[in-house]
């Protein structure tokens, strides 16, 4: 077993020249190299540059400065444009895409020091909920390696599950970190939609997709929020609000925070190891001095039909722009036509050709009407039944996931099985509100997570709830064994 | 809700895409379930709704028109399938 350290942990060590970047660096690069072959969590090792910057970033410590990421090991998520290394989305489309340029939240990591040592697997286009729908290879889950990981940031979550990286960034479309951090017991926030740039974040489906952070514990959590959040000039849907130090709202207690729990959550195919586990949370919050009180979002089961219309439509579009003409795969056919449609034919996956056949479908004429506006009218309500809770409530607590991981290739075969395994991550995004992950128990040694939902902008206060329980509970200190 | 194999191509072709045999079957039943389960947006009344396209209320965001560096032709062309001299090749358009 190597080192395994958060990040505060290791920036203290850092600061107080117990270990140098280099050597942390150097530890979890080997870490990677005796892990790598059982979880499989990497599409890219960026070892020879992560030791380049890692020496930078002990000069960086050297000279006194720097902030709590510097020379911190990282992995991004392979749907994160990153300068000069390949960034494939998991998709034969993009095998061999390098991006010109470096997305907004890697030039914020990269101005404050922090090593990159990988680019993580996912589905591709990070479309949907095990990561088997990478193009490249299945991720395996380190609590047990014949489950998935959760997906679509599976290859993030993992990561940091299994000590590959200290701390990892995802994208979140419908709970693709949320999902995934439940599924391997780490922390994994969705902020709210326009808190992190989505500049040089491959576009999936643009009104719901965030960029936010996997970690193994709260603090980290609100560490990164610090250096990743905040409006961007390149993104016109990022939102002017200034961005506090979120470390400061992480507090011991829960005295006079009302919590709601809405019942559409806890039914339907639930597994009952997860409402144990959720029992016992809801008593622990009560202890930290919370009051909790059942509630009604009446929408909730029609929030499934609302994304799986909204989110490949507006997939359908985004990826109109892989043609075979100024990058990726190319299928040189004998006319225009025979190219394009040859090149997509071959270069996306089924989940994505499923998903822009039928986002194409609600937007072809005839059908605009009946499907997407009216599930764009249904997202309305959700959205408005969520405003009127948070009059009531501080936060919402729910489970991450209705079940714990399920075995490779269990859902495979049933597109509608699959997507209900993010049902209650998913109307967060509908609603553009934020919700954290955290760890929550274990049945038979698998993971479960418990999710908060906020309010627009309300990351602290999920994050304070999150990480009183987490400090009141052990469930985030035990560590897969591989 | 039931998917046609022309309705499948139909869509196929607006996206083109292009598919296998096996392609078309699998997803003409399997589009056809899917929005099966979707007709339940259909029960909700959204008389007087109107539809939501962003979820957090922001205004059409403006900012300067300025004048700024662009990334170099050599780095863009660099993932190019196709180039000659400074162009992405392409298929003839009108033949």
């Amino acid at each position: 077993m190597s080192m395994q350290v958060t990040i505060h942990e290791a920036s203290a060590l850092l600061r107080e020249k117990k270990i140098s970047s280099v050597e942390l660096t150097r530890e979890y690069l080997g870490r990677i190299e005796q892990v790598e072959p059982k979880v499989k969590a990497m599409v890219t090792v960026t070892g020879e540059s992560a030791l380049e910057r890692a020496q930078k970033a002990d000069e960086t410590i050297a000279a006194g400065n720097g902030s709590p990421l510097t020379g911190i090991p990282i992995a991004i998520k392979d749907v994160i444009c990153t300068r000069g290394v390949r960034t494939t989305c998991s998709a034969k489309m993009l095998e061999n895409f390098v991006p010109p340029y470096d997305a907004a939240v890697m030039e914020k990591l990269n101005a404050c020091g922090a090593v990159m040592v990988g680019k993580t697997n996912m589905d591709e286009f990070a479309m949907g909920s095990s990561t088997e729908n990478s193009a490249l290879f299945v991720t395996h889950n380190p609590w047990d390696l014949d489950r998935v990981p959760g997906g679509s940031s599976g290859g993030s979550a993992v990561a940091v599950a299994a000590g590959e990286a200290v701390c990892a960034l995802g994208s979140d479309t419908g709970g693709s970190i949320r999902q995934p951090a439940g599924f391997c017991s780490v922390v994994g926030l969705k902020p709210t939609y326009g808190r992190v740039s989505r500049y040089g974040l491959v576009a999936f489906a643009s009104s719901l997709d965030q960029i936010g952070p996997l970690t193994q514990d709260v603090t980290d959590c609100a560490l990164m929020m610090n250096t990743i959040a905040g409006d961007d000039k390149r993104d016109s849907t990022s939102v002017p609000e200034p961005v506090p130090d979120y470390t400061k709202c992480l507090k011991a207690d829960l005295k006079g925070m009302r919590l709601g729990v809405p019942k559409e959550y806890y039914v339907e195919g639930m597994q009952p190891e997860v409402a144990a586990a959720m029992k016992a949370a809801h008593k622990k919050l009560e202890e930290l001095g919370a009051e909790l009180e059942e509630m009604s979002l009446p929408h909730t089961p029609y929030a499934l039909a609302v994304y799986y219309i909204i989110a490949p439509s507006e997939a359908s579009a985004n990826l109109a722009r892989y043609d075979g003409v100024k990058y990726g795969y190319s299928y040189p056919g004998d006319s225009m036509w025979e190219s394009m449609e040859k090149t997509r034919g071959n270069g996306f996956g089924p989940e994505v050709k499923r998903r822009i056949m039928l986002g194409t479908y609600a937007l072809s004429a005839g059908y605009y009407d009946a499907w997407y506006v009216k599930a764009q009218r249904v997202r309305t309500l959700i959205r408005r039944e969520f405003d009127a809770a948070f009059e009531k409530y501080d936060a919402l607590i729910t489970p991450t996931s209705p079940t714990v991981p399920f075995k490779i290739g269990e859902k495979t075969d049933d597109p509608l099985a699959m997507y209900l395994s993010d049902v209650c991550t998913l109307p967060i995004n509908i609603a553009g509100v934020p919700g954290i992950s955290v760890p929550a128990g274990f049945a038979d040694g698998l993971p479960i997570g418990m999710q908060v939902i906020g309010k627009h902008f309300g990351e602290e206060t999920i994050m304070r709830v999150a990480h009183a329980y987490e400090q009141a509970t052990e469930w985030h200190k035990r560590r897969a064994e591989i | 809700m039931k998917l046609s194999r022309e309705e499948v191509l139909h869509i196929a072709r607006l996206a083109r895409v292009a598919l296998t045999e096996e392609e078309i079957t699998r997803f003409s039943e399997q589009l056809s379930n899917l929005l099966e389960n979707f007709e339940v947006l259909q029960q909700v009344d959204t008389t007087d709704v109107p539809p939501t396209a962003q979820s957090v209320a922001l205004q059409s965001i403006m900012r300067e028109d300025e004048v700024s560096a662009s990334l170099p032709p050599e780095d863009i062309l660099a993932n190019a399938p196709q180039r000659e001299k400074d162009c992405f090749k392409v298929r003839a358009v009108l033949e």
